[in-house]
């Protein structure tokens, strides 16, 4: 399959959506009330969490292709909708640290149950890439991956659920962070900004598969034609080219 | 099914009863941890919910280290090679693990629990609070028997079982943690229901989801 297919035209999209997306923050929503400009970060912060929580769950699903069909093409995409999940876990942490530190004084929070339960998910997602790794045989290792991913991905909603639970048994929240109390212009804006940030995600998926592919083939291209000089593939947690 | 499962968790028991290889340990190291919790906490007496966290991460810790050890003799002595050329369901492997785990933990908290209230726990132990640590122990035998079949084909066993398994009973210690705490502490409320409730439907969820994947953990 070719994952290339216009992804040029999905790049500029989402490029020009995400330019959109912060034109707006900064210049059309109006500032907040209580925090100023500091809850700008917000139209970061929370699109990425967001398309991050998502990425997990899109790799679950995918996991699922895997376990049904046993075909390892479910396996890359699982493995690299994960990966890049990963990688805007590390930006939601550190922007939601930052938003935390300007807005309530400091650095982490545990009252906040939304960013106690995203590190815990993120904590749980650290291990994907270390139990990729310690499996050799690349047909056990995409199936135990995906046992992990679903039973990850399926972990993710409980956990939001059960640490929102454990601080609202104490102080009931009536505003939520996303919640239904946004005046038209910051939802609007924000609504942009999930947009632009899942046409982000997609295009750095696309990309992702595509090269990965690419590279599959140039092996298998430089096997049959005989090339002995092919060095042997570097051991590493992504899923290996399919025999 | 039933009737494999239980002949497997049999095999299990007596494995244990013969060599003593995981109980003894688990309930060793829960004393261990409670000198080093004294020491490192410097209290000579606890409650409420320092007390209920102390008892939860030293009966998680305990637990890690069977969990470590559970599909150890399958692998390495080809039990997983045999029970796939049985024609049996392979769930009933994971239900003879569970069990097996969960009667290793009740056999850790016969002595774990007491020496808490000797050694730590200041008011008087509330027998309700066994309620909770019994829906606790269940939810850590699921968990647990999920990710030691998972981490036992790597090559890091040790270190991938923790990593797992940890930060899926995350929910679970803020339920049990929750739910102990006002049993441990003087004249402090009851049973909490709802907390119950949360672990009995963690449980529950977690009995499904591992019923449903474990299948493939045993293919070869």
């Amino acid at each position: 399959m070719l994952y290339g297919k216009r992804l040029r035209g999905l790049a500029v999209a989402s490029a020009l959506v995400l330019s959109v997306a912060f034109a707006l923050a900064f210049f059309y929503a109006p500032l907040d009330a209580d925090q100023g400009f500091v809850q700008k970060i917000f139209y970061l912060h929370v699109p990425m969490a967001i398309v991050c929580l998502g990425g997990f769950i899109f790799g679950g699903i995918c996991a699922i292709g895997l376990l049904r069909t046993g075909d390892r093409k479910w396996d890359l995409r699982s493995y690299v909708a994960i990966h890049l999940s990963l990688i805007l876990g590390v930006g939601v942490l550190l922007t939601g640290m930052i938003w935390a530190k300007a807005s309530w004084g400091s650095w982490w929070v545990w009252e906040e149950p939304t960013l106690v339960a995203f590190l815990v998910a993120f904590l749980l997602y650290a291990t994907y890439q270390p139990l990729r790794f310690s499996i050799e045989d690349p047909e056990k290792q995409a199936r135990y991956a995906a046992v992990f991913a679903v039973v990850a991905g399926a972990f993710v909603p409980l956990n939001f659920l059960a640490v929102r639970l454990a601080e609202s048994l104490v102080h009931p929240r009536v505003l939520t962070a996303t919640g239904g109390t946004m005046p038209g212009a910051m939802r609007l804006t924000f609504i942009v900004a999930v947009v632009g940030m899942t046409g982000l995600f997609v295009t750095l998926w696309k990309y992702e598969m595509a090269s990965k592919n690419a590279t599959f083939r140039l092996r298998a291209l430089r096997r049959r034609l005989g090339d002995d000089e092919l060095p042997p593939a570097r051991r590493s947690a992504a899923p290996a080219a399919p025999s | 099914m039933i009737r494999v499962a239980l002949a497997v968790l049999r095999k299990d028991l007596l494995v244990e009863l013969r060599t003593k290889e995981s109980v003894p340990a688990m309930a060793l190291f829960s004393l261990v941890t409670y000198v080093v919790f004294r020491f490192g906490l410097d209290r000579t007496s606890l409650e409420g919910d320092l007390a209920a966290g102390v008892l939860v991460v030293t009966l998680l810790f305990a637990a890690v280290l069977g969990i470590n050890r559970l599909f150890v003799a399958e692998r390495e002595q080809g039990g997983f090679d045999a029970f796939l050329l049985a024609p049996v369901d392979r769930s009933a492997l994971l239900v003879a693990k569970a069990l097996a785990l969960l009667v290793f933990l009740v056999a850790v908290e016969v002595v774990a629990v007491p020496a808490f209230v000797v050694l730590l726990l200041g008011p008087a132990f509330d027998p309700a609070a066994l309620v909770v640590l019994a829906l606790a122990d269940v939810g850590i035998a699921v968990i647990g028997t999920l990710a030691s079949a998972l981490a036992v084909q790597t090559r890091a066993r040790d270190l991938i079982v923790p990593l797992v398994a940890l930060p899926l009973l995350v929910p679970l210690v803020i339920a049990t943690a929750q739910g102990l705490s006002p049993l441990l502490s003087e004249g402090g409320g009851g049973l909490d229901a709802g907390w119950l409730a949360v672990l009995g439907l963690y449980d529950t969820v977690f009995v499904l989801l591992s019923y449903a994947v474990f299948d493939f953990l045993l293919e070869d």
